[in-house]
């Protein structure tokens, strides 16, 4: 290994590199590999070789994808049988399973954090493009498919290529209101929905540094919109208190080696990134999707854009496409458009500080559409009941459940109906994500509650005056 | 795997940027085995407008067709494998467009399917090309990395690990399999390097 200097993206990649082929394939090795109900192809696939998962204690399993958000003793048989073949699945191979009655149970990138599974400088993998969620910690963690699931269960090894460095700098301070969620979808809009395709990403930066780990792991989250490979952020101060005393973290001097060795991580002064951009995170406001792809973003105070004024051709055609399919006219107010229900939840936007973030606005007041709260897990539920948040949701008018993908991606069954249009925390305003021709606008927790309680989207700031965020 | 060598055959035109693998396959049809078959389950709900492009996958015009050519950032979105397994399972053996999703695309060659990249302005060429949009044949040699609509020839961009694999019809698992010594070796080291790394119980 030479003494140049190294990002942290290196320095990751260098620890897990097991061999390198002449084409420059690179064996790494998975410290850990996350499951959910999705991921039966992939036993499928170990059954059919009649091979064994090589390390089951590297490998957990969660049921979030399809776990229903309400009376969850009268579940649908098809429902059933998804989380039933993850409990037979993860008992066959000996896997440590959350499931749905554990109390550990919730969205695999919200529980596995906040059990201390995520530490720095571990390579993490799951088959789920939100992976790239665990790099808040400093983890080089990113989603993969089914065959490489399978890859993962009877090797603990992927092959992969080295990818490119991005430094994503968002520097200054951010103003009162705005997010990490607002930081994302302000990069995504900025170098696009295939932007950051082939690298892995670094955030840094005073903005970045000053955002809790709630706010990297939603910053993490969305790495994967830019077409990223995975996200991350240098572990400090803030990584550490996080992690001590979690159940799965390292205890006692173990940790203090830990945090030794976490610390030598952070990328060298001169290291060298294939791509640097740098944002003034003073200009970051409150963002909203009017499109079908997270890159089709603006600020909430801009106007929904005119495809005759975009000059790429294929930029005006899925202009024109989004807005046709959104139900939307060139030159209207964002502000003006109205919403038929909201949505809090997704590993994007489901933490305790989110739900608190939509409490703030809500406290007092009165949601004018229908709505869905689902916690990120059976922990950030129960806390959030502690802190009497539920009382304020359920005030509002709004739904309070229990914790899984839910509304995020629908399989469980909670749906967007046909051309209702969605205010939504979560991660992707594709056509059909949140149902069958569902109309989604994507934006932070607290823009979520505004658009509640006034129909429509809606500039969070004034409604937080006097309040604390 | 099947190896993939050349391919020739009808090519469906669908002139659409940011096709993401929720559209390729729509989350409530992945509770199925794969042994029932994807294929119908292909760009369902696009599919199902008469008048939308991704209704020419039913016309009889591309009847066959094992190419798709489209737009950027094809297969965006989630990890699902199962959007490649209902391209794989409509028939299609390659896809041309200037640019995929990292895991699309790598699933894409786990089950023999060609992500082939071509500049932008040969994909918008190609979507217009009149051979293509009557169902002409397209001919698509992986070993040279050549593109032919009659007389036209074009050449295409694919990671050349891929293209190997896909050359030869290679699965990763045995190969990994003859490093076992060296994944007990690392794995050996790695215990003293990072002691803190296995999941501590509670
Ligand atoms: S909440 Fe949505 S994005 Fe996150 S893991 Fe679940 S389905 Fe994927």
């Amino acid at each position: 290994m030479s003494s140049a200097p190294r990002t942290i993206i290196d320095k990751i990649w260098d620890a897990h590199a097991i061999a390198t082929r002449e084409d420059g394939q690179t064996l790494l090795f998975i410290d850990r590999h996350l499951l959910h109900e999705g991921s039966f192809h992939a036993f499928d696939q170990v059954r059919k070789r009649g091979a064994q998962l090589a390390r089951p204690d590297l490998t957990f399993g969660v049921a979030d994808h399809y776990v229903p958000t309400r009376n969850r003793t009268a579940i649908a048989p098809e429902i059933r049988r998804m989380v039933d073949q993850l409990v037979d699945n993860t008992t066959a191979h000996g896997i440590t399973l959350f499931g749905l009655d554990d109390p550990r149970q919730g969205i695999v990138h919200v529980t596995v954090p906040a059990q201390g599974l995520t530490l720095p400088g571990l390579t993490i993998v799951c088959g789920d493009s939100h992976t790239s969620t665990h790099g808040a910690f400093g983890a080089y963690a990113f989603g993969i498919g089914a065959s490489e699931v399978a890859h993962v269960m009877m090797t603990q090894t992927l092959w992969q290529k080295r990818p490119k460095r991005m430094r994503v700098r968002v520097d200054g301070a951010l103003p009162p209101g705005s997010t990490a969620k607002d930081i994302a979808l302000s990069f995504i809009a900025q170098v696009g929905a295939d932007g950051a395709r082939g690298h892995a990403i670094e955030y840094a930066g005073s903005v970045v540094r000053a955002l809790s780990m709630e706010g990297r792991l939603t910053l993490c989250n969305l790495s994967i919109e830019s077409g990223g490979r995975l996200g991350l952020v240098a572990p400090d101060e803030t990584t550490f208190a996080f992690l001590k005393g979690r159940p799965f973290a390292p205890k006692g001097e173990a940790f203090e080696r830990a945090v030794a060795d976490w610390r030598a991580l952070a990328s060298d002064d001169d290291a060298l990134f294939d791509r640097e951009i740098v944002i003034d995170g003073s200009e970051i406001a409150p963002v909203v999707t009017w499109g079908v792809s997270p890159e089709q973003a603006l600020p909430i105070t801009a106007a929904v854009p005119d495809p005759d004024r975009i000059d790429d051709v294929s930029r005006a055609e899925a202009a024109r496409d989004a807005l046709t399919y959104m139900g939307l006219s060139p030159g209207m107010k964002l502000s003006d458009i109205r919403i038929d229900r909201v949505f809090i939840g997704s590993c994007t936007n489901s933490r305790i500080e989110d739900l608190r973030a939509a409490a703030a606005i809500l406290a007092g007041r009165h949601a004018v559409v229908p709505g869905l709260v689902s916690p990120g897990s059976a922990a950030v539920k129960k806390q959030a009941e502690e802190e009497g948040l539920d009382h304020i949701f359920r005030a509002a008018g709004l739904e309070w459940v229990d914790s899984g993908c839910s509304m995020c991606v629908g399989m469980n069954g909670d749906l967007v109906p046909p051309g209702e249009r969605c205010a939504s925390t979560t991660n992707r305003n594709f056509k059909g994500r949140q149902g069958q021709g569902a109309r989604t606008h994507l934006m932070s927790p607290a823009m979520v509650a505004a658009a509640a309680i006034t129909g429509r989207l809606t500039d969070m700031r004034p409604l937080l005056e006097g309040r604390t965020p | 795997m099947t190896p993939l060598t050349l391919v020739e055959s009808r090519a469906i035109p669908l002139p659409l940027a940011n096709v993401d693998t929720d559209q390729l396959i729509p989350a409530r049809f992945m509770k199925r085995p794969r042994s029932e078959g994807y294929g119908p389950f292909l760009l369902h709900d696009l599919r199902a407008e008469p008048a939308s492009e991704a209704a020419r996958l039913d016309h009889p015009t591309f009847a066959g067709a094992q190419i798709l050519i489209t737009r950027r950032n094809f297969g965006s979105g989630s990890s699902r494998e199962a959007a490649v397994y209902a391209l794989a399972d409509f028939g299609f053996r390659c896809i041309l467009a200037p640019s995929f999703g990292d895991i699309f695309a790598s699933n894409a060659v786990k089950n023999g399917v060609l992500p082939a990249i071509i500049a932008e302005a040969d994909a918008e060429a190609l979507l217009n090309n009149e051979t293509v949009r009557s169902g002409g044949a397209v001919h698509i040699d992986l070993a040279q990395q050549i593109i032919r609509v009659g007389n036209h020839t074009i050449g295409f961009e694919i990671e050349p690990v891929w293209k190997t694999q896909l050359l030869n019809g290679w699965d990763d698992i045995d190969m990994t399999r003859s490093y076992s010594g060296a994944i007990a070796d690392f794995v050996a080291r790695d215990a003293q390097a990072r002691p803190w790394a296995a999941p501590s119980r509670r």
